[in-house]
This record gives structure tokens, sequence and C-alpha cells, in this order.
């Protein structure tokens, strides 16, 4: 039996029957990260920088520890963490706030065909509402950002570079820190969508000397509704607040407002709480286990995954050389929600769509794919769960015709 | 499993295999309807003609899985030669069937009955309903 030691810390896992290979678009949440959560609910559930009283100096001080904590893991300040939404709300913010400030006509914003629409979409819009010019990098023959292909399109009039760290559909990591370099000679701003980084690879902004970089807390083990943008303090300082509101002000006349410093400017209202004090935890966890061991776990179960998948006649896989958990596929035939629904009857939780990410199916000439997401605490037994799960739905499909 | 099987085996992809009425015509005097399911990328187009409050013919083009693409064959079958207001009253009752709402058993929805086996697949009733959905709106439209 194969030993595998951060299993037992997911309920899901252990009280179900479910072999989860879904974690690009959510991870399972651990025991720990349920407790924190369960505990600002249970036993706090007060505001935060209002209330003098235990609760509420109590549920401050874990939602500022959870921002210390934040900034440790990336090698940042607190000063330079913003709490969001979610990566979406994160890229956002740097758009509409410095994006349509900053962008003028003729300028142009560098994307991808690989981006999230979260991390396109955003920019999209300040192109046409600014007169920008939205130039994308060429991908390569198998669908990755090459730094040739970047210089390419690199010139004197980009602004903005605005890039997956990595792939959300097929797994291939940009060489982002090359990227950053070589837009900075520019003097080009950086904004990296690390959302499905973050999980899979200790990440460094002052190594990587990337402007912004987002990411959101439920795919990194801990809650919805949270995500954080990381921004440099010359940046955050100069940008104005999208939304105004409670707790983001400093002094409130009839007629003007003053706004706290960053990060604070940025968090109107009551922020999510609770979410927040559990991605806090969530990073305890990663702090307490090793990512590059559970990455090379995720790395060969990856590979033994796609051999036998592979040899498996009428599928086709889309990221044949992906370096990280994903597999995206189809059965020859039978489009992605058809075939979503024989794995999810058979206990197999897969993505099935275009994983938000349009530009990816347009790319590959397909209306859609499946996709599965190997993350550290699947086992082998859960790939021959799905593997056999995909040989079985390939004979299903044949006899009903399809 | 069965559940699955059962859902296929039927109309469901004899329709999506040989699909009826398909193909748009270049006509001004059918109402045209286009829905799109944004989560899966399932795109249909409706084409209905309507005399004197009866549905003349019901075309349909477009790509999705094979529930979203049998249930508009089925829907056309089902609708042609209805009139408007029996139509109105079928489409209606199959929205609540496949969406597992209360829905008048008594109404006969001739093969489109074979659809209630999306009910056990709630994710899927999506697909089974953008047709009929985009042939409401070409009454409602009209």
């Amino acid at each position: 039996m194969e030993q595998n030691i951060w299993r037992a810390d997911f309920p899901q896992i252990t009280e179900k029957d479910m072999i989860y290979l879904d974690s690009a678009a959510s991870s399972l949440k651990p025991n720990s990260v349920i407790m924190a959560v369960t505990h600002y609910d249970h036993d706090l559930s007060a505001n935060i920088h209002r209330g003098v009283y235990k609760e509420a100096y109590e549920a401050t001080f874990l939602y500022e520890e959870t921002r210390e904590k934040v900034a440790r893991f990336i090698n940042a300040i607190p000063e330079e963490i913003v709490f969001t939404r979610g990566a979406t709300a994160a890229l956002n913010l740097v758009a509409l706030s410095y994006g349509l400030k900053n962008i003028h006509p003729g300028d142009e914003i560098i994307v991808s065909e690989l981006e999230h629409h979260s991390s396109l979409l955003p920019w999209q819009n300040v192109a046409l509402k600014t007169g920008a010019k939205l130039v994308y990098v060429p991908l390569d023959s198998e669908g990755r950002i090459t730094i040739a292909n970047f210089e390419s399109v690199l010139s004197d009039h980009t602004k903005v570079v605005a890039l997956t760290y990595i792939s959300n559909v097929l797994g291939y990591i940009t060489p982002i820190a090359e990227i950053i370099t070589l837009a900075h000679a520019k003097k080009a701003i950086t904004v990296i969508d690390a959302a499905q980084a973050i999980e899979h690879m200790p990440v460094d902004v002052k190594t990587l000397k990337c402007d912004f970089l987002a990411f959101s807390g439920h795919k990194m083990l801990g809650p919805t509704g949270i995500g954080i943008l990381y921004g440099k303090q010359e940046y955050l300082e100069i940008m104005e607040p999208i939304e105004v509101g409670g707790d983001m002000n400093d002094n409130v006349n009839k007629y003007d407002a003053e706004w706290k410093d960053s990060p604070y400017k940025f968090e109107a209202g009551t922020m999510p709480i609770a979410s927040a004090i559990g991605l806090g935890t969530a990073i305890d966890y990663w702090q307490e286990h090793n990512i590059m061991a559970m990455e090379d776990h995720v790395r060969r179960l990856r590979k033994y995954t796609y051999t036998q998948i592979k040899k498996i006649p009428g599928i086709t896989i889309y990221n044949p050389t992906s370096e990280t958990g994903l597999i995206a596929f189809n059965i020859d035939g039978v489009h992605a929600h058809d075939a979503s629904s024989y794995f999810a009857e058979h206990n197999v939780c897969l993505r099935a769509g275009h994983h938000c990410a349009q530009l990816v199916m347009k790319w590959l000439n397909i209306e859609a794919c499946l996709r599965a997401s190997l993350f550290f605490y699947n086992t082998f037994a859960d790939c021959d769960r799905f593997i056999d799960a995909t040989k079985n739905a390939v004979k299903f499909f044949h006899k009903m015709g399809f | 499993m069965e559940n699955l099987e059962n859902l296929y085996r039927e109309v469901i992809l004899e329709h999506y295999k040989n699909p009826r009425n398909k193909g748009l015509l270049p006509d001004p005097s059918y109402v045209t309807v286009h829905i799109k399911n944004p989560s899966c990328g399932d795109d249909i187009t409706i084409q209905t003609k309507i005399k004197d409050n009866q549905i003349v013919d019901c075309r349909h083009e477009g790509k999705g899985c094979s529930i979203c693409c049998s249930s508009a064959s089925v829907l056309t079958e089902t609708m042609i030669g209805k009139s408007t207001d029996k139509a109105k009253i079928i489409a209606d009752n199959y929205l609540k069937m496949v969406a597992n709402k209360i829905y008048d058993e008594k109404i006969d929805l001739e093969e489109a009955e074979v659809y209630i086996g999306v009910r056990q697949f709630p994710a899927r009733v999506k697909c089974a309903s953008i047709a009929w959905q985009a042939f409401m709106q070409a009454l409602a439209k009209k």
C-alpha cells in the first residue's frame, strides 16, 4: 500500500469514495483550514479594525497575521499584500486602477492565448477603453509561451505585460523570470497570474521582480472568497481605490475624503474575515510541508497517468509535454460534457468545458475538453481508477454508438 | 451507470447521430433565435416559421454535446404542426420536467418524454434546455 503522508488531513478524501482530479479548479481543504474558519464563525464573529473587545481584537490579529504570513510566503512585506475576493478581483484591481489611469492610445499590452479569462478580460477592457493595443505572444507549436516569441512582440510601446505563470489548461510553465527582466528593460510593468503556480512551486516576488502578482486562496487549500494581490509599494501607493466605503478611509468630509495607506485603502467594507483567517492556516500547511516533495509526487503521478492514458486508443491528449499535474484530453468523437457525466457516475471528478480559457480552445481548434488535475493528496491508486474509468468510458461510448 | 445508459440509449443517441430538420434557411419569414451555454460552449440556433398560429416549420443548427444537439432535433420534430398555444404548453412542461420542477404529466411530450432521464444528472439540465429555451424565445418574439 503506497504511503501518502498528506492524505489523512483531507476529510473529503478519508470520508468519501471520491477520486478528486479537479484541484486546478479548487483544491480540497485540510482539517486545519476548516477548523480555522469555524473558529472565527463559532468563537469570534466580530468585525476587524473596529471593536476593542477581546473577540474583535483576536479577529483583527488573525486577519493581519494572515497578511504577514502571505508576505513571508512570497518574500514580500505586509504593506504589499492586498486582500481581494480572489485572483480575478486582484487582476481587475490592477487593470481598473493602474491600467485605466496610466495606459494611453498607442500603448501596447502584451497578453497570450493561454490566459484564463481573469487575466485576459481586464486588459481587453483597458485596451478597448483607452485605445491601447492588445498584443498576443505567438504560442509555439506545443502551445507554449517562449522567450523568443515574447521578444518578437515586445516593443518600445509595450506598457503592460500580463501573463500567466502556469497555464490552467495545458499546465505549461511560462519562463516568467526572463520575461519580466525583458519587460522591465522596456519599462513595462508586469502583472503575473499565479493562480495555478502558487500551489505548485515556491514563488518569490523579490527574485522574480514582478510588479504585480495575483492568486486565489481556494486553489491553495484555503477557502473561497479570498485572494491576494501582491503589488510593489511604489505602484500601490499611486493607485486609486476602485471601491470606496467603510474602513478604507482616514478622514471623511462633506465634499471630499482621504484614504488610508495601501493596502488598507483597497479593502473597503467588511472583508471575508473567516476566509482570510482560513488562508493564513492554509499557508501554515504549506510552510509545515515540503512543497518540492509534494510537487515531485505530482509529477510522478502525472508521468505514470499520462503514459497509461496515451496507450488507450481513441484518446487525444492536448498537452503531452506538460511539466505540471494537468492532463487535457478528449475521447475522440465524444463531447467533453457527455464524457464527464460518465466519469461523474464513477465518482471521478474531472473538469469539462472550456476552463474559462476560450482562446486556448480556439487555439487547439476544439469546442471543449476534459481536464484531470493531479495534486499532492492524490495517489497512484487514484490514477489507476481514473485510467480504468477512461478505458471503460471509451468502450461505453463506442457501445452506445458515438 | 444504468442511468447514463438509459439516458443515451433511446431517442437521444438516434437523434444525435441522425438529426432531423438540421440546417438553417436564409428565409426572413422564420424567427431565428441563437443561444449559447457559456459554461461548456454549447451553441444552438433555432428557426421557427409560424403561420396562422401554427408551427409550419422548425429547424436547428449548432454544436454541443449529445443531449444538447439531440434535444434540438427532438424539439423540431415535436413542434412542427402544433398550434403556437399547444407548442408553448409542451415546451413549458418539458423545461419544468428536465429541471425537476412540478409539471403537468398529462401533457403528452411525445418523444421528448425520454429527457426525464436528465433529472438524474442535474449538471446536464442546461444541455437539455437551451434549444427549448430558444424555441420559447422565438414564440415570444413572434
